[in-house]
């Protein structure tokens, strides 16, 4: 988890004057017990579950919406243990005026935190309920059913959940103790119940922190510097003054920032400081066609992430040797990152698409050097971040903002190009395998990975990673990058594959400063892994002369792993030894995220044009293990997305830059999947009520990628390595 | 001077520079906001809204150019949310974070008022003007279908 992601000793040695009661922090007080789930950090009922007046029932959560489906299964959790219908159950998140502090969405691990502290309170909440309806009726709590929130007795009594709030009392802290029902009594987790956020999203209605309007509102723009670090020298205020609606124009160090009282305006205001500004110095970024070589030159802090040996490799092993490369990838969301702000008597209300309003809220209080008792953020849902994009730093820019105009909300808008050039990207990564073949059997693998780092997010101890803090009069310090602790990783995320590999050693070369700002991309680290590992996985199942399916099935002992195996090779008719024509073929790969999470194997179909380069994936099936499922259609809509996203890196993907600074600003020079190149994708779940219910958002991308890579190499019997698989590197590779 | 023009059925007129995109006139002068922002060139399809029936980028399409004309946006496609092509997009929960749709729908909408049977070729080939970051592609092309069905 990425609470772990600062040193503990470096914290108590002093280093910050506040004292961060840092939410994910697992350290127990005397006599206390482990709670399950977000339970542990946010110990009474009260903090996730009110019941009204009416009957119905409030639900707290410190988790959000990013599309990925979360607060409809939350909430179908909650209504299914409280036996409320779905349609009596309010949700409420991300406020740090009224949620639990849950830290970041991300990781894909909502459902299993934030949904088992709603599994476990609700029944808890039930139970509480049933007494006082035992002492109300007279009657044994055991003879009393539930349903839609009406307490029954045998004789036909009944009492409403609304009847017993007066006597409710839910400022206690949870037990864990009252069991929750059993999955084959469950009548709305595990059904495809409709998404409650999908009918706004159908019709226009207000369904984004871009669309939210306030008495009084301005619009605000921030005017972004040519390159990282350059310092603001000076700009033409008096010709910005000049234009129509100007409002305030906002300067704090190298901060730049203009308001007006129309959207238009702002942004002519903004072109127009920007064409007036001017810059000194900045960060030379590398060359590009030296990228990865410069990449390997940096400092790295090295640490084996999984070491063991056995046996000695037997003499006559046949060794294979590969290098994988993932260049910088852009979060890309549809809708450019925005926020709100208010500053009324000293304090700031903000309406942020932040993956985590506590750990923003930490970072907003040092940039605006307030208390963070001071400063309010709501979540309001926004486009698909698929991580950090730009929401938290749009966040500051807002805030510093409306701190020039009290009691007057200001709404930031990033334009494309700001979206582009000035979110952190997920970063460039290489990867090189080396491993010993021996009867049909891997008996020696060697894996190094260099990597920036993949969860620079605000909430740490030693500085602010809002980067408009870093420039601002009174700067903030910029925080020492680490890496997410395994066995989740970051960098070296599914860096351990899933198979038995008696003789191993995997090392991590984490880069923690890197010439372009980086942090966390859908799957952080997994994805060039996965890339990696199965990538390789073919390349040895090729050396030893064995069909894919077969090699990877002879290394596992998972039986959930065979079993996603097994599924998509059954469901797309995997003939052992098939090989592709020149121009078609087929490949699979598999991976447990995170390696302890979603099993997912995929078996993808690509189509080459020979002559000009392009790969087309026309198919791609996939088998999926996530444990009990809460909502089916929404685990299938994930994993779909994420093939489809993953096949858009793939093929087409990767920021430009030169040494001026980033070249990838608008839809024509970072071009994304479209609907004509979409595979069409067939999923298959496993459902397992009895195991943990795991999150998917991030389970599919892996898999998809290196079963692409794979498929090619069916096809053509030539190996791409580096990505994306453009057809640049495919007629060189096809020569 | 203002420029006249009818939306969603109803007379609206702006005030301000006959240059200014009807995007923001949509979003911030009507306050009809189900019409997205996505990237202001014309590349995304988030913007698209129908101008005399036709679809268009409102990010690319100044006010002075519809004066005159009846817009429609995404909340006037049907007066109470029932057009068949919402129906369906709810019935294939087609979208995940759900920015792109607006214009998805819209941009289906154009291509089922001049062809109420399209095949699946030309249900992408029409489509390919709306991008979708979430990868939410085949649902859109299953809804379109549902609602050519059921329309």
């Amino acid at each position: 988890m990425h609470a772990a992601a600062f040193n503990r000793r470096q914290f108590t040695a002093g280093l910050g004057a506040v004292v961060v009661a840092f939410s994910l922090d697992p350290k127990l007080a005397p006599g206390q017990e482990r709670l399950p789930g977000g339970l542990q950090n946010n110990r009474r009922l009260d903090a996730w579950i009110r019941i009204n007046a009416d009957g119905g029932a409030t639900v707290f959560t410190g988790k959000v919406e990013l599309g990925q489906g979360i607060l409809t299964a939350l909430a179908q959790i909650a209504a299914e243990e409280l036996d409320l219908p779905l349609s009596r159950i309010e949700m409420i998140s991300g406020d740090t005026g009224r949620t639990p502090d849950e830290g970041h969405t991300s990781g894909s691990v909502s459902i299993e935190s934030s949904g088992t502290a709603l599994r476990m309170a609700a029944a808890e909440v039930r139970s509480i309920l049933v007494g006082l309806a035992a002492n109300r009726l007279g009657t044994p709590a055991d003879d009393l059913m539930v349903a839609s929130g009406v307490i029954a007795a045998p004789d036909g009594r009944k009492i409403g959940y609304g009847e017993l709030v007066a006597a409710l009392d839910l400022k206690r802290e949870a037990t864990a103790k009252v069991r929750p029902k059993a999955a084959p009594n469950y009548k709305v987790v595990g059904q495809s119940v409709q998404r409650l956020d999908i009918p706004a999203k159908v019709t226009g209605g207000v369904a984004y922190v871009q669309d939210i309007r306030l008495p009084g509102m301005l619009h605000g723009r921030a005017v972004r510097p040519p390159r990282y670090g350059s310092k603001l020298e000076g700009f033409d205020e008096a010709a910005t003054r000049a234009l129509p609606g100007i409002v305030a124009i906002v300067r704090d160090g190298s901060f730049l920032g203009v308001i007006a009282e129309r959207e238009e305006q702002a942004i002519k205001a903004r072109a127009a400081l920007h064409d007036g500004a001017k810059w000194s110095g900045g960060t030379e970024l590398p060359d590009p066609e030296r990228g990865y070589d410069h990449l390997l030159s940096l400092r790295s802090v090295d640490t084996v992430a999984s070491e063991q040996r056995a046996t000695p490799p037997p003499s006559g092993a046949r060794i294979v040797e590969a290098t994988y490369r993932k260049p910088y990838l852009a979060h890309a969301s549809m809708g450019p990152s925005c926020a709100l702000a208010e500053f009324r008597d000293g304090r700031f209300t903000i309406w942020s698409h932040t993956q985590g309003v506590f750990p923003l809220r930490l970072d907003l209080a040092k940039s605006l050097q307030v208390e963070p008792a001071a400063i309010r953020c709501i979540f309001a849902e926004g486009a698909g971040c698929y991580g950090r994009n730009g929401h938290d730093d749009v966040a500051l820019d807002a805030a510093l903002l409306a701190r020039a105009v009290p009691g007057r909300p200001v709404r930031v808008q990033w334009m494309r190009d700001d979206e582009f050039a000035w979110e952190p990207y997920g970063p460039a990564m290489v990867m090189k395998a080396q491993a010993a073949v021996a009867d049909g059997r891997i008996v020696d693998w060697q894996y190094e990975l260099w990597s920036g780092p993949h969860g620079v997010r605000p909430g740490v101890p030693d500085g602010s990673n809002l980067f408009a803090s870093w420039s601002l009069e009174q700067p903030q310090k910029r925080p020492l990058a680490r890496n997410i602790p395994l066995p989740a990783g970051g960098s070296d995320r599914n860096a351990i594959p899933g198979y038995d590999l008696p003789n191993h050693r995997i090392v991590n070369h984490f880069i923690p400063e890197m010439p372009i700002w980086v942090s966390s991309l859908r799957t952080l680290g997994g994805y060039a892994n996965v890339f990696a590992v199965e990538s390789f996985m073919d390349e040895l199942a090729s050396a030893a002369g064995v069909d894919p399916v077969a090699f990877r099935l002879a290394h596992l002992t998972d039986p959930r792993a065979r079993a996603v195996i097994e599924a998509v090779a059954k469901k797309t008719g995997w003939k052992a030894g098939e090989t592709g024509d020149g121009a078609r073929g087929r490949g699979i790969a598999f991976a447990r995220y995170k390696t302890l999470a979603t099993y997912v194997t995929v078996v993808a179909e690509v189509e080459i044009d020979r002559a000009s380069g392009a790969v087309r994936v026309p198919r791609a099936t996939a088998a999926v293990d996530a444990g009990l499922i809460i909502n089916p259609d929404g685990l299938t809509n994930q994993i779909e997305g994420g093939i489809v996203q993953s096949v858009s890196w793939t093929l087409k993907e990767e920021v430009r830059f030169d040494r001026r600074g980033i070249l990838s600003r608008d839809w024509a020079s970072y071009p994304i999947l479209t609907m004509p190149e979409a595979p069409t994708v067939e999923v298959e779940l496993i459902n397992r009520p009895n195991e943990r219910p795991l999150g998917a958002g991030e389970a599919s991308q892996g898999p998809a990628a290196a079963a692409v890579a794979n498929a090619f190499a069916n096809a053509t019997g030539k190996r791409i390595r580096d990505l994306p698989l453009n057809p640049a590197r495919v007629k060189a590779a096809l020569g | 001077m203002a420029i006249n023009f009818t939306v969603n059925g109803k007379a609206a007129s702006s005030e301000g520079p006959p240059t200014t995109p009807l995007l923001w006139v949509i979003r911030e002068d009507l306050k009809l906001t189900g019409t997205k922002f996505g990237c202001g060139t014309g590349l995304c399809g988030a913007c698209m809204v129908h101008i005399e029936g036709k679809r268009a980028f409102s990010c690319q399409t100044q006010i002075s150019e519809v004066a005159g004309k009846s817009v429609t946006t995404i909340e006037g496609l049907s007066p109470d949310s029932s057009h068949p092509l919402q129906k369906a997009w709810l019935a294939e929960q087609v979208p995940q974070c759900g920015y792109c749709q607006s214009g998805q729908i819209m941009s289906a909408a154009d291509l089922l008022m001049q062809n109420p049977k399209p095949t699946r070729d030309q249900i992408i080939e029409h489509m390919n003007t709306n991008i979708c970051r979430c990868g939410t592609y085949q649902r859109i092309v299953r809804a379109i279908e549902r609602a050519t069905r059921e329309a």
